[in-house]
C-alpha cells in the first residue's frame, strides 16, 4: 500500500471525502426533514393528531416497549418476513431451476405465471383466511402469493439469458446438464441471485404487512390497522417508522453479503 | 503419405425454422490428415461454424457420416476466450478435467506444468480479469489441450484481439500446435491467417457450404507464421485463394 504515488494517494484520499459526503449529506437531509416537523407541529402549524411529530414517535416507541410488549410486535413481524422469505425463495428457487431445465415445462406454465403475477393478490385475502385459517399462516401464504411468482419469473430469465458460449464450452466437453447448471448457470448468475434476493425480501415485505392488515393479533401491520381503527395516528407513524427502518437494515444486510462475495 | 486422422463423408447440414428450410452444407467431403493444420476460409455465413459444431457433437447433422480413425477426443476453442470471471486462471484452465471427472493429481501437475510453460506461472491464481487478450487467449488454448484431445477445433481464433497480438499469437498457436503434436482444423476468414499457419487450406462456397478448392501450402524455407507471411510463395497462395473467394461488395 506504502507504494503508491502521492498522485493516488491524494486521488484515494478524494474518493474517500467524496464518499463522506454522500453519507453526510444523506444523513443532513433526513436530519433535516425530523427537524423541520418537529418544529411545525411545535409551533402549532401542523395538527400534531393528524400528522404526530418526531418527539411523540420516541415517546411513544417507549411507551409501547414498556407497556405494550413493542418488541413483540417487531418480533412477530420479522419472523413472519423470515420465514416467506426463505419459503418464498426456496421454492422459487427450485421451480425455476425445474424450467430452466424442461424447456417444455416452461413454456408451458409461462402464461399461468404471468397471470398469476399480475392478479391483484389483496382480492385473495378473503379467500386465504377462509382456506388457511385465521393465522399466521394465512398471513405467509399472502407473502407468497405476492413474492413467489416474480422470484420464479426473474430467476428463469437470468438462468435463460447465462452467456450462452460458456454452455457451448461446457457442452463441447460432453458436460451434463446438472454439471452446465452447477458450473454455469449459478455461478455466472451469482450477482443476479442476489439481487433477486432483494426484489424477493422487498415483496415478501409488502406481502406479510397486507397479510398482517387483514388478518392478525400482532405485529406491525395489527399495530397500524389497530391505530388507524382508533384513530391513534402517533402508533400508525410510529409503526410505519419502524417499518422503513427494519427495511433498510435488511437491505443492508443483503448489501453486505453481496459486497463479500 | 499421412495417415487420416478424421473423415467427413456426404456431410449434410439443413437448418429447419417455421417458415424456410437452410441448407447450409452440402455434401461435404473432407479428409483430415494426422497432425496437420487445416485451415478452412470460406465467406462469412457460409456454414464453417456449423461444420465444427457438428464435429463437437453440439449441432446435429442432417445426413453424411464422421469417421474418427480410432477413439479420438476433441478440443473445441470458441472466438472469445470464454473464461469465467469467477474461477481463477488454473481453475479454469483445469474445466475440462473436471467435467469429465479426471481432475487427478497427475492431470493436474500437467495442467500446471503447461501454464508455467507458456508463461503463466504467475497469473495461476489471478483472475481472468488481471490478464490482458492475448494471454487469455493462450489460458483458452491450454485449457484446450488440458483434456488431451487428439484434434482441436479452432474457431476463428483470435478475430476478437487486435492485429498485432493475432500475429505474435499466431506463432504462439503454431508452436503449441507443433510441440504437443496435435492436429488442428481452423476457422478463418483471415486468408493471410490461413496460408501462414496451415499446411493446407480448404476454400468453401457460399451457402450452401461445399468444397471449391484446396491448397497444399508448401513454403521452400517452412518457418513460423510470421516469417511465412514474408516468403515469396505466400502472395501467391493469397492471391488465388482471394480470387476463389471472389469477394463483391
Amino acid at each position: 500500500m506504502s507504494t503508491y504515488s502521492k498522485e493516488h494517494k491524494d486521488f484515494l484520499k478524494k474518493l474517500k471525502r467524496k464518499k463522506y459526503l454522500v453519507t453526510l449529506t444523506q444523513f443532513s437531509i433526513i436530519l433535516l426533514l425530523f427537524l423541520i416537523w418537529e418544529l411545525l407541529s411545535r409551533f402549532n402549524i401542523i395538527n400534531t393528531f393528524l400528522f404526530s411529530s418526531p418527539s411523540s414517535i420516541i415517546k411513544t416507541i417507549l411507551n409501547l416497549m414498556i407497556t405494550n410488549n413493542f418488541l413483540n410486535h417487531i418480533f412477530i413481524t420479522l419472523k413472519e418476513i423470515l420465514i416467506s422469505c426463505i419459503l418464498s425463495f426456496g421454492i422459487g428457487f427450485l421451480i425455476a431451476s425445474l424450467f430452466w431445465s424442461n424447456d417444455f415445462l416452461a413454456k408451458v406454465f409461462d402464461p399461468y405465471l404471468t397471470i398469476l403475477n399480475s392478479l391483484p393478490k389483496v382480492a385473495l385475502g378473503p379467500l386465504i383466511i377462509i382456506w388457511v385459517g385465521a393465522s399466521i399462516n394465512s398471513i405467509i401464504v399472502m407473502s407468497l402469493t405476492i413474492s413467489l411468482f416474480i422470484t420464479i419469473i426473474n430467476l428463469y430469465t437470468f438462468f435463460s439469458n447465462t452467456n450462452s458460449n460458456y454452455i457451448i464450452l461446457l457442452k463441447s466437453m460432453h458436460a451434463t446438464k446438472f454439471q452446465i447448471y452447477k458450473k454455469i448457470i449459478l455461478k455466472a448468475n451469482l450477482k443476479n441471485i442476489i439481487n433477486t434476493i432483494k426484489v424477493n425480501v422487498s415483496m415478501n415485505l409488502i406481502g406479510v404487512i397486507m397479510g398482517e392488515l387483514l388478518v392478525s393479533k400482532m405485529g406491525l401491520g395489527y399495530l397500524i390497522m389497530y391505530g388507524s381503527q382508533v384513530f391513534n395516528i402517533n402508533l400508525v407513524i410510529t409503526s410505519v417508522f419502524v417499518l422503513a427502518i427494519i427495511s433498510s437494515i435488511l437491505y443492508y444486510i443483503i448489501n453486505y453479503f453481496e459486497k463479500k462475495i | 503419405m499421412q495417415e487420416n486422422i478424421l473423415k467427413i463423408q456426404n456431410l449434410t447440414k439443413i437448418y429447419h425454422d417455421k417458415s424456410s428450410e437452410t441448407l447450409a452444407i452440402s455434401n461435404l467431403n473432407i479428409d483430415v490428415r494426422d497432425k496437420e493444420i487445416l485451415a478452412i476460409v470460406g465467406p462469412s455465413g457460409c456454414g464453417k461454424s456449423t461444420l465444427l459444431g457438428i464435429l463437437t457433437g453440439i449441432i446435429p447433422k442432417s445426413s453424411g457420416k464422421i469417421i474418427f480413425n480410432g477413439r479420438k477426443k476433441i478440443g473445441y476453442m470458441l472466438q472469445t476466450d470464454c473464461l469465467m470471471p469467477w474461477r481463477t486462471i488454473l481453475e479454469n484452465a483445469l474445466i475440462g478435467l473436471e467435467i469429465n471427472k479426471k481432475k487427478t493429481k497427475e492431470n493436474i501437475k500437467k495442467v500446471n506444468d503447461l501454464l508455467d510453460k507458456y508463461g503463466l506461472h504467475d497469473f495461476k491464481n489471478k483472475y481472468p480479469n488481471s490478464l490482458s487478450g492475448g494471454m487469455r487467449q493462450r489460458v483458452a488454448l491450454i485449457r484446450t489441450l488440458a483434456t488431451n484431445p487428439d484434434i482441436l477445433l479452432l474457431d476463428e481464433p483470435y478475430s476478437a484481439l487486435d492485429y498485432q497480438t493475432r500475429l505474435a499469437l499466431s506463432d504462439d498457436l503454431y508452436k503449441i500446435i507443433k510441440d504437443e503434436g496435435k492436429t488442428a482444423i481452423m476457422i478463418t476468414h483471415d486468408i493471410a491467417e490461413a496460408v501462414s499457419m496451415a499446411s493446407r487450406v480448404i476454400v468453401l462456397t457460399k451457402r450452401p457450404c461445399q468444397i471449391k478448392n484446396v491448397y497444399e501450402i508448401k513454403f521452400e524455407n517452412s518457418a513460423l507464421p510470421t516469417e511465412n507471411r514474408k516468403a515469396k510463395e505466400f502472395n501467391h497462395y493469397y492471391d488465388m485463394i482471394w480470387r476463389d473467394l471472389d469477394v463483391h461488395l
